[in-house]
């Protein structure tokens, strides 16, 4: 399996999504946000038809669209209420709608569509790696450095409001960081299924941890596992990788949650 | 520059003529006028919906007042004053659901005012994570996930998460609610003693006042506006039985 060029930019690329995507998505599960994700993949889908459309790459019409995306969800969500809820709905179903027309309009309902929907081994170029590769440690890095001031804002966004904290830029950065996620994992994890390698990983680590940073470790460590026993079933299986890789996540969240049941038991 | 009513210069918190309302036409305040001066121990009582959370979040700077001026440490209410720090206990208190975290997590983010948001903490902030810790007795529980712990202790935590920034304004919003006799009574002291020792200015919120009421030195019962200012032995009668909380004395 290693042999083989495709096979190998394909796990190195996974290996990044992996750590990233549970990264990301500790800090909107743990703010009770864990289906943005799904939604910045609903807008991420409609910049890929633009870029049929246009010509240019999918993946950079992607990702700005889903960044576009996320930060007018952070305003509404900054609003707060019923309306906020609301007007999600709205951004997200615009945004497939949107998708649907586009990528029909641009003739491309075919096969290279579905790799970005789904996820595909095959097309993981030598470009996609380095890209996925330097934004994602970009990613990871902007995260290790704010971490601290990420954590209180998630844990109490009022408070850190009070202590002089710039929680109306963190959480722009935290949605930007989502956007970037969703576009970079396309290729592996593919939109549909993007948002379950965000959120699946971080709960299955809640179930178990005994502290944030425990959470935090553990779930990247599950994501970046669930990302490569993924690829390998999908290879020798022949099945789309998105969906296996999903599954063993989901699989992974059903041990450790038995698992902790088990131990409150005990 | 007019002469402020009260404690002047030395004044912490100073409200000139503040109304407020969550809607256009709809008034939680009316025309409040209040300065609390530096090492005061003030507890702002009144009736539910009578605007005293809504008082202290305009301290707070996590709402604008409709009309009038707040300032705190002589800055606009929210902006950032180099005169000191605010440490402020949210009423039911937000507690992470589902997310594990420990006492020692919690008071850390406690630090971000003084240490800021970049990097890892050094080591004079954690040690100062570690003394609040020590100051609400959880020092043996510090590394315990928060919900590990009976409701009380998590009050306690909280309240070293407050404490953990060395703030010389420290606002309290319903610090008694679930929590039993014995902490509520620990509480009490702590503050006595941070006012003794550190001469830190406490707002302290709430419908209940018995466990800090022979400590405070002033009284404000709000009702849409500020119905009495002053000592507690001066405070009407009825208002010593929290379950006499209806119409009274509304100027």
């Amino acid at each position: 399996m290693l042999d083989l060029e495709f096979m190998r930019l394909a796990l190195a690329t996974g290996a990044v999504v992996g750590l990233l995507a549970p990264a990301v998505g500790f800090f909107l599960v743990e703010r009770k946000a864990s289906l943005i994700g799904d939604g910045l993949g609903h807008v991420a889908f409609a910049g890929v038809a633009l870029g049929y459309l246009l010509g240019i790459s999918p993946v950079l019409t992607a990702l700005v669209a889903a960044v576009v995306g996320a930060l007018s969800i952070e305003w509404l969500r900054s609003r707060g209420g019923a309306a906020g809820d609301q007007a999600l709905a709205l951004v997200f179903y615009t945004g497939i709608a949107a998708g649907v027309v586009l990528v029909s309009r641009a003739g491309a309902l075919n096969v290279s569509l579905f790799q970005f929907l789904f996820g595909s081994i095959l097309t993981v170029t030598r470009n996609d790696f380095w890209t996925v590769l330097v934004l994602g440690a970009g990613a990871l890095a902007t995260i290790a450095v704010l971490f601290r001031g990420l954590v209180a804002t998630v844990l109490d966004e009022e408070g850190s409001r009070v202590a002089g904290v710039p929680v109306t830029r963190l959480n722009v950065v935290v949605a930007v960081l989502a956007a970037l996620t969703v576009a970079v994992s396309m290729r592996i994890v593919g939109i549909l299924l993007i948002a379950a390698l965000m959120v699946l990983p971080v709960i299955a680590a809640n179930r178990v941890a005994w502290s944030l940073r425990s959470t935090f470790a553990l779930s990247m460590g599950l994501g970046v596992s669930s990302v490569l026993a993924g690829l390998c079933i999908a290879y020798y299986a022949d099945t789309p990788p998105g969906g296996t890789i999903v599954l063993v996540a989901a699989a992974t969240f059903a041990f450790c949650a038995a698992g902790s049941a088990l131990v409150r038991r005990a | 520059m007019h002469e402020l009513t009260s404690a002047g210069p030395e004044s912490v918190v100073e409200l000139e003529g503040v109304s407020f309302g969550y809607r256009a036409g709809m008034r939680v305040l009316e025309d409040v006028s209040l300065s609390v001066g530096a090492g005061e121990f003030v507890a702002i009582a009144g009736p539910n919906g009578g605007g005293k959370t809504t008082l202290l979040r305009l301290v707070l700077g996590l709402e604008r007042p409709t009309s009038g001026a707040v300032r705190v440490f002589g800055a606009p209410a929210g902006k950032a004053a180099a005169g000191g720090r605010i440490g402020y206990l949210p009423q039911r208190a937000r507690l992470v659901g589902e997310a594990p975290v420990t006492v020692r997590e919690v008071v850390s983010t406690g630090r971000l005012a003084p240490a800021g948001i970049w990097g890892p903490l050094r080591r004079a902030d954690r040690d100062a994570v570690a003394d609040a810790i020590e100051t609400v007795g959880l020092t043996a529980r510090a590394d315990a996930p928060l919900r590990t712990l009976s409701g009380g202790m998590q009050q306690r935590a909280l309240i070293a998460k407050a404490l953990a920034s060395e703030p010389t304004l420290l606002a309290l919003d319903e610090p008694t609610t679930g929590v039993d006799a014995a902490s509520q009574e620990s509480l009490g002291l702590l503050l006595e003693e941070l006012r003794e020792q550190f001469g830190v200015t406490i707002l302290y919120v709430s419908h209940e006042f018995g466990a800090v009421e022979h400590v405070v030195d002033r009284i404000v019962l709000v009702r849409g506006g500020i119905v009495y200012d002053g000592p507690p032995s001066g405070l009407p009668g009825v208002w010593h039985d929290p379950s006499h909380q209806h119409d009274h004395g509304h100027a």
